[in-house]
């Protein structure tokens, strides 16, 4: 496939991955979060902690969409699905993240409820053309990738005089978060996690561009490298963080320079700034009440607020007590370190949503790092 | 639901939208948050929409800068 392929390239990453080892310096660490699901995804799926020296450690992020979403938002979503008169239109992903009460909507759709996965949020549009008697709601969740499909949606509801549609909005910023871990004050049971820098979401930076980054840059020195989302994308992205740490830098770079504008996607910025604004403080699973670190929509597009309409007032839920998702979205733990994992929760039982998404870490590493071990290196690596 | 390829736009359709092909699969998604879409183009498509234009020239680049770092030496009139 055109542009996937030749970033696939197994000899390719076996050179990379030499590179990076005669760069690192033997006598210290490189701590490095991977922000985003997709990155986590790509960095299990090709093995490539495998390639990497031990002294370069990947975190991972609290980038997955659905991992961060609190089980009290997806309780909301499923009483407005039990609403007779609703039909809820979610993004497949959601449908299995545990919920209070051992609900999820996948559990609620079987119990009767009218809910539809969607591929694009267009499709909900359709669905609500064609069912004018059925309020539709939307559960808009993502961070600002999803958010610009969101918006076109409302906009096109407006166009048609769609008077059924609706958004419940959860949309999240990704730049408020990385900040939000990188001041997350230790505690006695979880350490401070010391990260010397970040790679940088792609699909993301397609949208916001490398601006929203230069904070990370200017105000805490640490290196950015936004990347691709193919392996030797991530591995080269890894390489240029290795030379900023070694470097004693701490810029903005951008490594997926054949997607990523410096100036992002001004169409869909300008749109964005349209519809939504900010929230005083929005929760997330894993960083708590986050002050101005997602979206609702505008006053101006109250009539299209799921929130507004059907009066939804979130409660409070807790996570399983067992569970580990929270300390591993902060990077704080690994998958493994939870003991449901691979007993209790597996992607067939998921307990927490870190299970739930292919771009949640525990997914991912179920699905491909159980079977990892470092003496893989030396099969994998060829002498430089 | 973070991931996506980059795909081939192959007609464009009234309405923003468009039909791309990945690999032959066929698709209908919105070009709405593109400007001057062009059969022909690759497009980096999620949930449905084209988010950015995949830029040829910069694709290359890529490339050669990865074949830099493995040592190996430019191909002639390779982009830099």
């Amino acid at each position: 496939m055109k542009y996937v392929d030749e970033y696939r390239d197994g000899d390719r990453a076996r050179d990379i991955a030499a590179a990076i080892a005669a760069e690192v310096r033997p006598d210290r660490s490189y701590a490095l979060m991977e922000f985003c699901g997709g990155h986590t995804h790509a960095i299990s799926r090709y093995g490539i902690e495998d390639l990497l020296p031990k002294n370069v450690r990947m975190i991972h992020g609290p980038g997955c969409p659905v991992c961060v979403l609190p089980i009290g938002r997806i309780d909301d979503a499923i009483r407005l699905a039990k609403r007779p008169e609703v039909t809820l239109c979610t993004y497949a992903d959601l449908m299995r993240v545990p919920a209070s009460g051992g609900l999820s909507l996948m559990k609620a759709k079987a119990a009767g409820s009218d809910i539809r996965m969607v591929y694009s949020s267009l499709d909900a549009i359709r669905i609500a053309e064609a069912n004018p008697d059925r309020q539709v709601v939307f559960f808009a969740i993502g961070f600002e990738t999803t958010t610009p499909p969101t918006a076109v949606a409302l906009k096109t509801a407006e166009a048609k005089g769609l008077m059924n549609f609706s958004i419940f909005c959860n949309h999240v910023l990704t730049p408020v978060a990385m900040r939000a871990i990188l001041d997350m004050p230790p505690t006695p049971d979880e350490p401070p996690i010391a990260i010397e820098g970040f790679v940088g979401p792609s699909h993301v930076s397609t949208i916001i561009g490398m601006e929203p980054y230069q904070v990370f840059a200017r105000d805490y020195r640490k290196p950015v490298v936004i990347a691709g989302f193919e392996p030797l994308d991530v591995m080269y992205a890894i390489l240029m963080l290795v030379r900023q740490v070694n470097e004693q830098r701490a810029d903005v770079e951008n490594q997926y320079i054949r997607a990523v504008r410096t100036e992002g996607n001004p169409v869909a910025i300008e749109l964005c700034d349209e519809v939504f604004e900010l929230r005083e403080s929005f929760e997330w699973r894993g960083l708590g009440a986050v002050p101005k670190s997602a979206l609702k929509l505008r006053d101006a597009f109250a009539f299209y607020d799921a929130e507004k309409r059907f009066t939804i007032e979130t409660q409070p839920a807790e996570d399983n007590p067992a569970c580990e998702c929270g300390a591993i979205l902060r990077g704080q733990k690994k998958p493994a370190d939870c003991r449901l994992f691979g007993t209790v929760c597996t992607p067939e039982t998921p307990t927490g949503a870190c299970m739930v998404s292919s771009e949640g870490a525990c997914a991912a590493h179920w699905t491909y790092g159980r079977f990892r071990t470092r003496q893989s290196d030396a099969g994998l690596r060829r002498t430089a | 639901m973070c991931l996506a390829v980059p795909a081939l736009v192959t007609e464009l359709l009234p309405d923003n939208m468009a039909k791309i092909s990945l690999d032959g699969v066929s698709m209908t998604i919105s070009v709405a948050l593109v400007k001057n879409v062009a059969v022909g183009d690759y497009v980096i498509v999620h949930v449905g929409y084209a988010l950015s234009k995949v830029d040829p020239d910069e694709a290359r680049r890529t490339l050669d800068l990865l074949d830099e770092a493995r040592g190996v030496p430019l191909a002639a009139g390779g982009v830099r």
